[in-house]
């Protein structure tokens, strides 16, 4: 891979000023530094720590990070559907098409579910209602939403099956959730968030509860549904290979933040955060066999004790002991990329 | 400076306020589940309540001078007064000095009918559950053919049956009352136990000790019991109090404890003739019983819900 | 699914037949004499011991007498006590009044039990919930025969709202009282059970999902928790009444009611052991086509479960 091209030196993407750009250009869903706390028993944990990144229509971001990094907490907030207690939100924005929603009445903020933003959620087969039929849940908010009638509901359901390549639809449109394969689930699970033709689309880990196979192929259709209809596709993951091949943009999650923002290509090829670079070294490789797999040492933090300073730090290679005591802010770099990483410089030149 | 929750795990624990960490991190279930109950007022309450009734049952002496057999017809169905706080029953006995003898007999009951129905019903779960095939399908018709008969008239024909042939003893009816609250309850344990068995065999940890040539009753003792109790122990403190309520409910239909013997429900037995005249006969040892199923029950909901890690915020 | 139901009805064979020896067992083969004490405080009628020793065939082992009766039971014949009363007879004129009153009970305990578990279960460790966790305690710990006394001597002796008594062809208001009476210990089982199932399905995925698709708040509870919580709480309020038919014995003591709890304590009183037994098998009956009926619902509400 090639050095990146050496782009404009804007703040694109932690500056809360939005300034006049293009319709084509502007956000349709912009989060910006959102922090959640969840009262536990053990104390509070802030789980999100300031979180800001964007999607625009036609644009797949990928929120990668490992589990616990808050990449689900974040979603589930953008939806609306955290269970407040114990989680509370603390601050920050969320914004659909520019209109404020953490602020917004729940009347609105229920019409833009499925409307406007849908999910898919990680595992079909709890996220399903196991006691009515598939047809039935795609159908249900074709009838409430729209009013359409039963039957219309149901022909419309079945054209959905149909187009995420269930196949004999029309038979399978009255199948119960658990008479589906996982993958057929999941499938019936994305005609579902597509009921309503949303905007933006968040999908949390569609495909980790399912075979290697079968996840290549739920990619497949998802990338594709994203294509024809122009939609913002949030993929949260923690499957690097999957973001390789699908996503346009990168956000590496780490204890509740953001560490490293930026195009795939040019985070891949060069990344500006020690967690980033950690991340990929523990990809195996075909061109390295035989060299030692690069595990990253340590635990992520408990979230009710971050650690002081850079959260990474603990586990951080490339620790000073600046490190311990100045918590990074997310800064803007070349190339429309950001990190918060104090040394992200550095990294680039190593 | 360092933060003890994140020790690497490519080093030795350093400092011991990282190891104190390490140790709160990885309490077990039941030191967890100690922690929790500690802090709740409802257990606190139940346990200083059994705790009262559990000196009361056993030293009655020390709360009464009276002996709760000897009566004086003169002064028969007398209301509560300043020498009998409970005023005194039909045969002019000192309800008092009856209620708190009755604990004794009540707590007994309710405490070896648990330790029969536990013992039973966990051998026969265990045996069922560890073991399977046929052995588990006849345990567990067998346990169906108790199950479905009703309590109370189970507990008629059994004590019906077999009155003639225990006698008059106080340690004869006792024995058989206690017997016949065990014989038809153990079927609930034992699929308690069971399920729990079943749900551990097929664990992969009693998997691995098998494949590493652990005997049977190695797997039993040390991999299923530990986490086969907790439930068992819960059911047990309820049906505890459910038992004395039991015991309580065969003296009043007249089947049951009998008179030599002094129970709560015997009195409350006795009292059923006088309810219009005399409510003080069935206030006090209704209420002693009353209270003392109220804290079983309490316990075992506080040490359920502190066993219960889904219940937790 | 009616190949389900068949399997189901004969796998409850066995235990009916065991149950029903069980107690066929204790009642005519331990005791010694099997007459002993059968026909009230006197010895036996001989004609009695004469018809029982024929029909019964008492000097005959315990199996070919406990098919004999089974076999009468089969063709409805319940058979005779010592006073030459039809035993079926007996229980044909008590078990109208027992089922009216478990009925009674039944509803009382699903919609008090129900409102009060779904109301508490929408929003746990808020005031409400701990009004109904302490009444639910309180409705556990107090013996039913407590509860009846003191509503009666309360209700009906003290306050006159209600006659103390039930009378001898007893509408459903006459049944309220000891209809509640009955059920109140399910009644807070009910309320738990209830509470539990939502409290816990209110966390579920597909419930999380319902909310993602933008349906409204009364929907997601309306349709996909409630149908979901309703399953086990259905179970029990079917599995419950055949305890209650069983159960109803102390509280149609309190209340004077003639059913066939009544009947079965004055048999026992009597020493009746023909009746004693009749009437316990007829339960047992009752409990398990309950149980089976429940097993059907559970099929019908909860397409997991499969039928073949």
């Amino acid at each position: 891979m090639s050095t990146p091209p050496a782009g404009p030196l804007v703040n694109t993407e932690t500056s809360a000023a939005p300034g006049p750009t293009g319709l084509a250009d502007a956000p349709l869903l912009e989060v910006e530094d959102l922090r959640v706390e969840f009262h536990t028993r053990d104390g509070v944990a802030s789980v999100l720590n300031g979180v800001s990144y964007h999607v625009r229509a036609g644009e797949t971001l990928a929120v990668l990070g490992e589990s616990g990094s808050g990449k689900s907490v974040t979603a589930n907030t953008v939806m609306g559907i955290l269970p407040v207690p114990p989680a509370r939100i603390t601050g920050g924005a969320i914004r659909y098409r520019g209109e404020e929603l953490l602020t917004a009445d729940e009347e609105r903020r229920r019409e833009l579910r499925g409307e406007h933003v849908a999910m898919i959620f990680q595992d079909a087969l709890s996220a399903l209602n196991p006691v009515f039929t598939v047809g039935f849940q795609i159908g249900e908010q074709l009838r409430t939403r729209r009013g359409m009638s039963r039957r219309d509901a149901r022909a419309r359901a079945v054209e959905l099956l149909d187009m995420v390549g269930i196949p004999g639809a029309k038979q399978r449109v009255t199948s119960f959730p658990h008479e589906f394969s996982g993958g057929m689930r999941q499938r019936a699970m994305i005609a579902m968030s597509l009921a309503l033709d949303p905007d933006v689309l968040i999908a949390d880990e569609p495909t980790t509860a399912l075979d290697v196979t079968v996840q290549a192929q739920i990619m497949d259709l998802l990338a594709d549904i994203q294509r024809e209809r122009e939609m913002g596709l949030i993929l949260i993951t923690h499957d690097l290979g999957v973001v390789a091949e699908v996503a346009d943009r990168i956000a590496v999650m780490y204890a509740g933040r953001i560490v490293e923002q930026g195009d795939v290509h040019q985070l891949f090829a060069e990344p500006r955060h020690p967690y980033t670079e950690a991340l990929l070294a523990s990809i195996p490789r075909l061109d390295s066999k035989g060299t030692e797999l690069q595990a990253i040492r340590g635990l992520p933090p408990t979230l009710t004790r971050i650690p002081s300073g850079c959260p990474f730090h603990p586990r951080c290679p490339r620790v000073r002991d600046v490190c311990r005591e100045t918590d990074p802010p997310l800064l803007a770099l070349p190339g429309g990329r950001a990190s918060a990483c104090l040394f992200a410089e550095e990294l680039a030149q190593s | 400076m360092t933060d003890p929750t994140t020790v690497t795990s490519d080093k030795p624990v350093a400092s011991p306020a990282a190891a104190e960490a390490a140790v709160t991190r990885s309490r077990s279930l039941g030191a967890d589940a100690w922690y929790d109950l500690r802090r709740r007022p409802l257990f606190i309450v139940a346990a200083t309540l059994i705790g009262a009734l559990l000196v009361l049952a056993a030293f009655p002496q020390l709360f009464t001078s009276v002996d709760p057999t000897v009566g004086d017809l003169s002064r028969a169905r007398q209301g509560p007064s300043a020498e009998a706080w409970f005023g005194y029953d039909n045969l002019g006995r000192d309800v008092f000095a009856r209620t708190i003898y009755g604990t004794r007999v009540s707590i007994v009951v309710g405490v070896l009918a648990t330790t029969f129905v536990v013992l039973l019903g966990a051998v026969m779960g265990l045996i069922a559950g560890f073991v399977g095939g046929w052995l588990d399908s006849l345990l567990a018709r067998i346990a169906d053919v108790f199950f479905g008969v009703p309590f109370v008239l189970g507990a008629i024909v059994v004590l019906s049956t077999f009155r003639q042939s225990v006698g008059q003893s106080v340690i004869g009816i006792s024995g058989l009352v206690i017997g016949t609250i065990g014989l038809l309850s153990w079927p609930v344990t034992m699929r308690i136990m069971r399920s729990a068995a079943i749900a551990a065999r097929s664990q992969d940890y009693v998997k691995a000790a098998r494949a590493l040539g652990a005997g049977p009753w190695r797997i039993i003792v040390r991999h299923m019991l530990p986490n086969t109790i907790a439930p068992v122990m819960v059911y047990a403190t309820i049906a505890l109090g459910a038992f004395i309520g039991a015991e309580a409910t065969l003296s009043f239909l007249g089947v049951g404890l009998r008179d030599p013997v002094v129970s709560w429900g015997v009195m409350i037995s006795e009292a059923q003739s006088y309810l219009r005249t005399s409510p003080h006969l069935l206030l006090f040892p209704g209420g002693f019983l009353v209270v003392t199923v109220l804290a079983f029950v309490l316990l075992g909901d506080a040490v359920r819900d502190a066993f219960d890690p889904k219940g937790r915020s | 699914m009616g190949r389900y139901v068949l399997r189901r009805l004969l796998q409850l064979v066995p235990v009916f037949i065991g149950t029903t020896f069980l107690i066929y067992f204790m009642v005519w083969a331990l005791p010694g004499d099997p007459l002993a004490g059968k026909c009230g405080d006197q010895a036996c009628p001989p004609a009695f011991i004469e018809r029982m020793r024929v029909e019964y065939g008492l000097d005959q082992p315990i199996l070919v007498q406990y098919f004999s009766y089974l076999g009468g039971l089969l063709q409805g014949d319940f058979g005779q006590n010592f006073r030459g009363q039809d035993v079926g007879t007996l229980i044909a004129n008590t078990y109208p009044v027992t089922i009216k009153l478990a009925v009674v009970a039944l509803l009382i305990q699903a919609v008090i039990g129900l409102t009060a578990g779904v109301l508490t279960g929408l929003r746990p460790g808020g005031f409400l919930d701990n009004v109904v966790l302490t009444a639910t305690l309180f409705l556990v710990a107090v013996p039913v025969f407590v509860t009846g006394y003191v509503l009666q001597a309360v209700l009906g002796l003290r306050l006159g709202l209600i006659p103390p008594t039930v009378p001898a062809n007893p509408g459903f208001l006459d049944l309220i009282v000891p209809g509640y009476v009955l059920g109140s210990l399910s009644l807070a089982y009910v309320a738990r059970l209830t509470r539990t199932s939502i409290a816990e399905n209110s966390r579920a995925d597909y419930v999380r999902t319902a909310t993602a698709k933008g349906l409204s708040r009364n929907r997601v509870v309306g349709v996909h928790l409630t149908r979901n919580s309703a399953i086990p709480v259905i179970t029990f309020l079917g599995a419950d009444f055949g305890s209650l038919m069983g159960g109803a014995i102390v509280t149609e003591g309190i209340f004077n009611i003639r059913g066939i709890g009544g009947l079965i304590f004055e048999s026992i009183q009597r020493l009746d052991g023909v009746v004693v037994t009749g009437v316990v098998v007829l339960l047992v009956m009752v409990y398990l086509l309950a149980n089976l009926l429940v097993d059907v619902t559970y099929a019908l509400l909860d397409p997991r479960i499969r039928l073949d």
